[in-house]
Parts: structure tokens; C-alpha cells; sequence
């Protein structure tokens, strides 16, 4: 299916048009064409190679298309990179500063001042603001959570989140499962890559199937009987 | 969000990882060390030969220790992809070069701060020269080190082997400063020559350079 024919009719957020990127002769991305909807939580699937992090880059601004334009909010995402939160597969922090103190010095690239908000988010991800252990030292469950803190710390509109659940326990992936939903509910616009999309079944708005650097599918609920690799 | 609020917040913190790790200062505190202990042993100077030869041992010295702090300032921007995450921040590129080379001027400070006196005890130096104008020398060398350091450590960051490309690229650009600061520190050391020459020519080659790394530091950091 042509990503292209199946794009929503509702407000764009994001929007890319031929997006081809390639690492010397592979193309990680070959001619996305797609619009997603504000306000929506799309969860990004696909066997890995399949580009889905390399997408969730380009989004983010740190992958240039080699062809193609990216579009957030109407502007390329350099732009509105205030407006984005990302949270990549390493977790973006420094290993010998605690989380309070990684999430400070973020707050301050942000134009954040005082730690009010850095401890709200601590504490809206589930873990407590004066730990004063260096993040080296967080569990891998703790670290995810961490680092979503870091994503949403100044409240973006549209979130990008790679593998956010990898490593992380049952209970707590649920519990970051219910935050993005409220986020979701709340008007944010939220792209996910995970290998565990049952846990996002009934709360994620739309699945999106990519496979060898394409967009193959879309569809509003989970199902493993459509995975590409069980496509004909 | 002013320039200076994330300028100064990227120093204390990198500051602040450093005080923790001392990963750059004991390398290059231990590289100096050993620097000044093989020259001993290798030359054993009069007084009088001291002052002449000593300015190009300091800046040596100096010059192979900054190289390991440089190394470091940006290697753990590497882990955990830190430096994605500043990448993504609307907070300015400038304002991270300029606070990584302020923190390595602290730390290359400190270093010549720690290493002069043994520099004086071992070589037997006294200066016959206005020795006030070492400051400015060696205020003005450092800076020269660090600003270039820092740009091509950050330029060679995703190069397989960064160790051995930072030197590559550092030196040759670094040929007239080091000139400069050799030649200043021997003549204030003898006392022969005014220095006065070789300062202005330090201070053009900071300005210059640190204007050129300032202006291209945002395309370096944007490369992928």
C-alpha cells in the first residue's frame, strides 16, 4: 500500500514528501511520502533495518534527507525544535551526573529556569527528584524513564520516542504506556518505534508498518497477522 | 534563553563532570610529569642554556598534555549520545564550542599553573626579561591551543580514530602560535628581544581563529 494514498484528512502535524536518505549506497529511507495527524499517538513498527529510527531522526532534525523535505508544524524541524521531544535509544544523559542535575542543565538549554518543573516530570515518570545517585548507577528501567523525563521537560508538542519500553519491565512500561496516553489526551503528538506494540494495543491512535526504508501500512489497531513479514 | 545563562551552564556542567572524573587532569598532569622528568634526564642544561632551550619544552609539553584533555572534553559528549540531545535543543552551537573552550583554558590553566614551578625548580630558570609579559603569553598561547584544540577534537569526533586525527589537524594550524609562544617565552626568558612582536602576533592568531572556529562550529556540530 502507498503511504502517500492512505494520509490522513485531518490537521497535519508532520509531514514528509519523497524523504530518501541514504548512508553512502544503502538507503535507510526510500521515498516516504506520509502526513500524520495532530494529536495523534502513531506507533512505528517494523524488523529492524526496516528504518524506523532512522525516520524517527529525520523527524527530530538529526538525519538531513538526502532528498525529500520534513515537515513539523508546517517548518522544517530545526525550527521548531523546541516544540519537539526526543528520546533516542541511548539515553542522552551524563552517567556521572544524577537525574535532577541532567535534567537541569537540559532545563537550561530549553530557556527553563528554577527545578520546579524538572521535579514534576522526575515525579510524573515515577521516580523521585532527590536521588541523588548518578544516573550510572539507575537501574535500565530507571534510565528509560529518565530519559523520557528528559523528552518531555519542556512540554513539546510532538514527542519522538525510540524503543522508550526496550529493557524495561511489564508494570513500568504500562505505567509510561498510561503517561503517553495522557500526553496523547492532553493534545501532544506522539510518535513511537517498539518492538512491543500489544502493550499500546487500544491506546495508540494508528500503527504504522515500515519495511526496507518504506511506509507499507497503516492500520488503526494492532495486529501481528499484519506485520509485513506475514504479508504475502 | 540568553547565549551566556547556557554558555556558562554547559561550563559549570562540564566543570562539574570533570571534577568528578578527573579523567583529563590526571592524564595530562602524569603526561606533563613525565615530559619535564625525560628532559631532565635527557639534557642537563647551565642556567644560561636553560633560558634558551626550556620556552620550547614548556609549549611542547604543554601543547601533547592539552591534546588528552581535548580528547576527553568531547569523548563523553559521545556517550549515551549526549551531544544528539544538544543537537536537538534550540540552544545556540556557539554557545556549546565556546563553553568547551573556556573549560579546557581552566583545565590547561590549572595544568601550567601546577607544572611552572617545576619547570623554574628543574631547569634552574631565572628570568632576565620583564617577566610580568609571561602572562599575557601564556594567557594567549593557552588560548590558542584550546580554541583550535577544541574545534578540530570536535571535527574529528565521528572519525574512526579521533586520537590520532586530532594531533594530525591540530598541529600543522597550531605551527605559527606555537612559533609565537616559543619565541616570546625566550625572549622575556633571556631577556635578548622584546616579546612585544610575537604577543600582537598571538592576539591576531586568537582573533582570527577564534572567529573562524565560532563561525563554522555550527556546520561541525550539524554534520553527521
Amino acid at each position: 500500500m502507498s503511504s502517500s494514498a492512505i494520509a490522513p484528512a485531518g490537521l497535519s502535524a508532520v509531514s514528509l514528501s519523497n524523504v530518501i536518505k541514504q548512508f553512502g549506497r544503502f538507503a535507510a529511507l526510500r521515498g516516504v511520502n506520509a502526513d500524520f495527524e495532530a494529536g495523534r499517538f502513531h506507533v512505528i513498527l517494523g524488523d529492524n533495518g526496516a528504518g524506523k529510527t532512522t525516520l524517527l531522526r529525520a523527524l527530530a532534525g538529526l538525519a538531513h534527507p538526502t532528498r525529500g523535505t520534513v515537515s513539523i508544524l508546517g517548518k522544517p524541524p530545526h525550527e521548531v525544535c523546541h516544540e519537539i521531544g526526543y528520546m533516542a535509544h541511548p539515553s542522552l544523559l551524563y552517567d556521572e551526573m544524577s537525574g535532577m542535575e541532567n535534567l537541569r542543565y537540559v532545563a537550561r538549554l530549553y530557556g527553563i529556569s528554577g527545578d520546579d518543573r524538572c521535579r514534576w516530570v522526575i515525579g510524573d515518570v515515577g521516580l523521585d527528584p532527590d536521588l541523588s545517585r548518578p544516573v550510572g548507577q539507575y537501574s535500565q528501567g530507571m534510565r528509560q524513564r529518565m530519559s523520557l523525563a528528559r523528552a518531555i521537560l519542556h512540554d513539546p508538542k510532538i514527542l519522538l520516542l525510540d524503543e522508550p519500553f526496550s529493557n524495561v519491565d511489564v508494570h513500568s512500561a504500562r505505567e509510561m504506556v498510561s503517561l503517553l496516553k495522557t500526553m496523547r489526551d492532553s493534545g501532544k503528538t506522539i510518535f513511537l518505534v517498539t518492538h512491543q506494540a500489544p502493550l499500546l494495543d487500544g491506546v495508540a491512535d494508528e500503527f504504522v508498518w515500515m519495511q526496507a526504508g518504506q511506509i507499507i501500512n497503516r492500520t488503526p489497531h494492532f495486529d501481528a497477522r499484519t506485520t509485513p513479514a506475514k504479508q504475502p | 534563553m540568553s547565549f551566556w545563562s547556557i554558555t556558562l551552564a554547559t561550563l559549570a556542567k562540564d566543570i562539574r563532570l570533570e571534577w568528578r572524573s578527573k579523567d583529563a587532569l590526571n592524564a595530562m598532569l602524569f603526561f606533563s610529569l613525565l615530559v619535564v622528568v625525560i628532559f631532565v634526564f635527557s639534557f642537563d642544561p647551565l642556567a644560561e642554556e636553560s633560558r634558551h632551550i626550556v620556552g620550547g619544552l614548556v609549549w611542547v609539553a604543554f601543547l601533547f598534555a592539552a591534546v588528552v584533555a581535548l580528547n576527553q572534553t568531547w569523548a563523553r559528549e559521545l556517550r549515551n549520545q549526549v551531544l544528539d540531545g544538544y543537537r536537538v535543543s534550540p540552544a545556540p552551537a556557539t554557545a556549546l564550542f565556546l563553553a568547551k573552550v573556556l573549560g579546557n583554558f581552566i583545565f590547561v590553566s590549572v595544568l601550567e599553573a601546577l607544572m611552572a614551578p617545576l619547570f623554574v625548580i628543574f631547569y634552574n630558570l631565572h628570568v632576565l626579561g620583564p617577566a610580568w609579559q609571561l602572562i599575557p603569553v601564556a594567557l594567549l598561547g593557552t588560548w590558542a591551543l584550546v580554541v583550535n584544540g577544541t574545534f578540530f577534537a570536535a571535527m574529528s569526533l565521528r572519525t574512526r580514530s579521533r586520537e590520532l586525527m586530532l594531533p594530525l589537524l591540530l598541529f600543522p594550524v597550531s605551527i605559527p602560535a606555537v612559533l609565537g609562544m616559543v619565541a616570546a617565552t625566550t625572549n622575556i626568558l633571556t631577556g635578548e628581544n622584546s616579546a612585544h612582536f610575537y604577543i600582537v602576533l598571538l592576539l591576531t592568531y586568537d582573533v582570527v581563529f577564534t572567529t573562524a572556529c565560532l563561525g563554522l562550529f555550527e556546520t561541525v556540530l550539524q554534520a553527521e
